[in-house]
């Protein structure tokens, strides 16, 4: 409840907005507009900036000298689609799945599944990475066997799970749904378990079947959150870097298969191994991401959600 | 409440971790060499004898990130105190943004010679950043166990090469263990172990900086249609098989030829149950074996951080590196790291010895693009892992490769000239 | 109303065998998830206790097995070399040390100032009010990451390069809009006679904050903590951009560079893997009521 008439003593509201504004200004805000403005430069060897308008933005698309920043870019962009993509797809689907089963009343244990599934996504990148990246080494040849066990043995690439440039970029994408899956679980969970008993009751009552209760009301329900869900994966996807840079290294091999943009601003920004850093480009990339962004951003605010929630 | 006091004490045990014994300076050294941790524990124990007021902290970094990480935090005003330096370009840029203290006057530095100090000094040679510590030779180590049993001997022509990988492919072994994850393997390890041969040595190196010989020329698509040819003996999945992993099956016996260097001598000979031996990089048929050239890669080096918080006991490191004392301990710990001093050192282990030996019978360059080529954009050695890798992926084909390069060092060296 | 439920469950069907083993489905499928899920680390686990020879041999036994070939043995591959070079050659304890003291001060600092931000915005009525929450709780939607470039031009020419400060000031600017965000919608459901009773009383602002508010508001603290917890615990790039040198390097940044480091060594780096799941997986198990319990109610925000 607002006290409306409240006048607080000036310091009070110092005291209370200030440090925390500051903090946000100083190392959120300026940061991500000032790299837009360091996209308008070039620095120079010595750490001067020199004014280059938009040349930097027009080498992403269309490079004339051979450092192909174009190509790369184009590549990486594609990639984070396809990584997007893989995410949509899977991951939220079988998020919402096993929530699904998660909700269904009366389950046993249903509280020891859930601690459970959740476990991978407790686990930092880095761990799980490296696990999988073990398990899908040939020299090992965990997930191999297992692929073969099932009887697919066809699908397994002769250049190995992580050398194919085909199965390079789904595979890793694979893991990251394997680790994160539990973030949709947990929001769907959330929104099925607070849809009224009585809506469900009253449609068992008109004969509907488990699956009917599915599509017709449990389903309808979860799509704002599912709208969430879709934004959320958009923001976190195209600045992803983790899950490339454990498994195959800034490099992001084989033959910048696995380079998304993520990795792609770290590699042109850092330096790789022998690459030479290049902060203006860097700066550039990032800024191209947060457009990107702002774009999905936008069109969930104001298109998709109140279609959404209308439903 | 509870919260608030768990947090608290929480704070106050992290804290003191960081305090330290005040009576001894400690020193970080910065490296790319993760496989020599033990080996420097060994050599830096008889540093700490002799100098216990200094404690040196071996910490290195993953081979592939180091650069990077180095650049940033020099650029930042901090970083380890002692610097692992690669050769020419690599750390004279580090040097140029003022990240590496000018060591010229450094006592000691008369033991070196002059090709060594060239590596780590301006273009001038007029002033030194790092102390030289050791060259590698370039080579291919092979399971001699294995062979005998086969009963081959180690190739030195192309044809023989060829003829001893099917050879080795037919009796069901993996012929050569390089792989093709981390995409500067084949390059460093194929082309740079073939071109001397293949060219002529220091003298086609010179011609490239001139501009004067060209990458598409003959000898080196020659040189990238046999490494091509390589593709075939390689392991299977070998896209997927990263370069520390190779390192561990060759001596592991999962593969028989290692196209590598003497640095990994260290390494194998902890590892391999089997008896090793190395050949020369092999030959074209039609070369006279006489004219061979061997990459001697004036490799590694230490230097110090021109902002570090301890000159003096940094200082007193470097100059214990130019000692005899150093030499022959380093040697001991690391054979198939040729010390770049003048003093005289013991070679005790015979697979060292081999390599070394061949600086008898053939002349010696350098890394093809280490020096000069790589300053710019795209660098030299960056061309080489992008195209080289991929051409042995069956990407490109060995005449792309070398455009490729070629317009690449086009586009910025041969412009500026 | 309730007499009719309970007619609804008195008149419902006897189970039939399809509906039986309809029933069954959910666990069996719940059931090979988990298994999914866990048994990449069960790998681990049991091969980080093997030399580098047995755990490429025979990567699916665990270190101590049995066998019924030729009567009734024990198998016996246990070894614990990896463990061993794992703690010569690693500072491990640095590495939570720096974790615990960087998550800790940037959470507390989330938590107050989130706290009082959100109580001043939601509390008072003043010009920009309007503007200034906006503001502050659009950083929800877009990553800090792509600041990274001026935001290492800042810390250097702060002086704080490299140092726990600079993540710790990072990892609150971070926190603070999804912190406002939580919290104000706790904020708002205070009743608001509490608070003017008190200011008849004579209390003053910040009492009403600390002493009163903030305790009818601790959910809304534990939601945040879990939401940020993870996310700063396990956070790779910043670390990896701010702060990589060994003094400051936190766990998730040094056990990427150990596994890089033993990436010769898989003993080690199994022993180096184990070693770290086992604090975040341990807290979870032990709190992990309460941790689903906190992001189901920040979901449902």
């Amino acid at each position: 409840m607002r006290s409306n008439n409240i006048r607080p003593p000036w310091h009070v509201l110092v005291a209370f907005i200030v440090p925390a504004l500051i903090i946000y200004t100083v190392f959120m805000v300026y940061p991500l507009f000032d790299s837009m403005r360091l996209a308008l430069y070039q620095q120079q060897a010595d750490g001067s900036q020199v004014w280059v308008g938009l040349e930097n933005f027009i080498r992403l698309f269309n490079d004339e000298r051979t450092t192909d920043f174009d190509i790369r870019f184009i590549n990486a962009l594609l990639h984070t689609f396809i990584f997007f993509a893989i995410f949509m797809l899977v991951q939220n689907p079988m998020g919402l799945f096993l929530a699904g089963l998660l909700s269904i009343k009366g389950l046993r244990g249903a509280a020891v599944y859930r601690s459970i599934l959740f476990v991978p996504t407790t686990m930092s990148i880095v761990i799980v990475g490296w696990i999988w990246t073990l398990m899908l080494n040939p020299l090992w040849g965990i997930v191999s066997d297992i692929v073969a066990g099932v009887g697919l043995e066809s699908i397994i690439p002769k250049a190995g799970w992580l050398g194919d440039p085909n199965t390079a970029l789904p595979v890793v994408t694979l893991v990251g749904v394997w680790q994160y899956i539990g973030m949709p679980m947990i929001l769907f969970l959330a929104s099925l378990i607070g849809i009224d008993d009585d809506l469900i009751e009253a449609a068992k009552v008109d004969g509907a079947t488990g699956w009917d209760i599915f599509w017709r009301i449990k389903f309808p329900l979860v799509l704002p959150t599912a709208g969430v869900v879709a934004v959320l994966t958009f923001t976190a996807n195209f600045v992803a870097f983790d899950n490339v840079f454990v498994m195959q290294g800034t490099q992001a091999g084989p033959s910048f298969a696995t380079d998304i943009l993520g990795t792609y601003f770290y590699r042109v920004t850092f330096g790789g191994a022998s690459l030479l850093p290049n902060t203006s480009m860097g700066a550039t990339i990032a800024t191209m991401i947060f457009f990107i962004i702002l774009i999905g951003v936008l069109f969930y605010l104001f298109i998709l959600r109140p279609r959404l929630i209308r439903d | 409440m509870k919260k608030v006091i768990m947090v608290t004490l929480l704070l106050i045990l992290a804290l003191p971790m960081s305090l330290q014994a005040q009576d001894v300076v400690e020193l970080t050294m910065g490296s790319w060499r993760t496989e020599d941790i033990e080996q420097w524990a060994n050599i830096l124990e008889v540093f700490h004898a002799a100098h216990p007021e200094i404690h040196v902290n071996f910490e290195p970094t993953l081979n592939t990130e180091y650069d990077a990480q180095l650049t940033n935090q020099l650029a930042g005003g901090v970083g380890p105190d002692l610097i692992t330096c690669r050769p020419f370009d690599r750390a004279l840029l580090n040097y140029q943004a003022g990240g590496m203290a000018n060591i010229s006057d450094l006592p000691g530095l008369e033991n070196f010679s002059d090709v060594a100090l060239g590596a780590w000094s301006t273009d001038d040679g007029a002033e030194t950043y790092c102390v030289p510590m050791a060259s590698v030779i370039h080579g291919f180590i092979y399971n001699k166990t294995l062979f005998d049993e086969l009963g081959l001997e180690a190739p030195t022509t192309e044809s023989e090469f060829f003829a001893v990988l099917d050879a080795l492919l037919e009796a069901g072994e993996t012929p050569l263990g390089i792989s093709t994850k981390d995409q500067w393997t084949t390059a460093t390890m194929g082309f740079n172990n073939l071109w001397p041969n293949f060219c002529n040595g220091e003298e086609t190196r010179q011609a490239i900086l001139a501009g004067e010989a060209k990458f598409t020329d003959e000898c080196f698509i020659d040189v990238l249609e046999s490494l091509a040819a390589w593709a075939p003996y390689l392991p299977a999945g070998h896209e997927s098989i990263g370069y520390a992993d190779a390192q561990q099956t060759f001596p592991l016996g999962l593969t028989a030829i290692y196209p590598s260097g003497s640095w990994e001598i260290p390494l194998f000979n902890d590892l391999a149950d089997f008896e090793m031996g190395a050949f020369k990089p092999y030959l074209p048929d039609d070369k006279d074996p006489s004219e061979c050239s061997i990459s001697d890669h004036v490799d590694i080096a230490i230097g110090m951080n021109a902002n570090t918080e301890h000159p003096e006991e940094a200082r007193i490191f470097l100059e214990w590196l130019t000692t005899a004392d150093f030499a022959q301990v380093f040697s001991d710990n690391q054979p198939g790291f040729f010390s770049l001093s003048t003093h005289p050192v013991e070679l005790s282990d015979p697979l060292a010895a081999e390599f070394v030996s061949w600086r008898e019978d053939c002349t010696e360059t350098i890394r093809m693009f280490d020096q000069f080529l790589s300053r710019g954009e795209p660098g030299g050695n960056q061309l080489m892992n992008e195209n080289i890798n991929v051409m042995i992926q069956g990407g490109v084909t060995p005449q792309e490769a070398a455009d490729n390069i070629q317009a690449g060092l086009d586009d910025w060296y041969y412009s500026e000239d | 109303m309730t007499q009719t439920k309970h007619k609804i469950i008195h008149t419902a069907p006897p189970k039939s065998l399809r509906d039986r083993i309809a029933g069954v489905i959910p666990y069996i499928l719940l059931t090979g998830y988990s298994v999914v899920a866990l048994f990449p680390m069960f790998l681990i686990v049991i091969n980080s206790f093997k030399d580098r020879k047995e755990l490429f041999r025979t990567p699916y036994q665990p270190p101590i097995w049995f066998t019924f070939e030729d009567g009734f043995q024990i198998l016996n591959t246990f070894s614990a070399e990896g463990y061993e070079r794992v703690f010569n050659q690693s500072p491990v304890l640095g590495y939570f040390a720096n974790s615990i003291f960087i998550t800790g001060v940037s959470l507390f600092f989330v938590l107050l100032l989130g706290t009082t931000v959100a109580y001043a915005l939601n509390e008072y009525n003043f010009r920009g009010n309007r503007v200034l929450y906006v503001f502050m709780v659009v950083g929800v939607m877009i990553p800090l990451r792509l600041g990274t470039v001026s935001l290492i031009k800042l810390v250097t020419s702060l002086g704080i390069y490299d140092t726990h400060i600079a993540l710790i000031l990072v990892y609150i600017a971070k926190g603070l809009p999804v912190g406002l965000f939580i919290l104000s919608e706790f904020m708002r459901q205070v009743p608001g006679e509490l608070k003017d009773a008190a200011r008849v009383d004579g209390a003053n602002e910040y009492w009403i904050l600390f002493a009163l508010v903030i305790p009818l508001i601790r959910p809304a603290l534990a939601t945040v903590l879990v939401f940020q917890l993870i996310p700063i615990w396990n956070d790779l790039w910043f670390p990896l951009t701010l702060a990589p040198s060994e003094g400051v390097r936190t766990v998730t940044l040094g056990v990427s560079s150990f596994a890089g480091q033993y990436k010769q060594d898989w003993s080690a780096l199994l022993a180096a893997l184990t070693l770290a799941m086992l604090p975040v997986t341990g807290l979870y198990i032990v709190f992990s009521r309460q941790f689903i319990r906190g992001l189901t109610r920040g979901a449902l925000k």
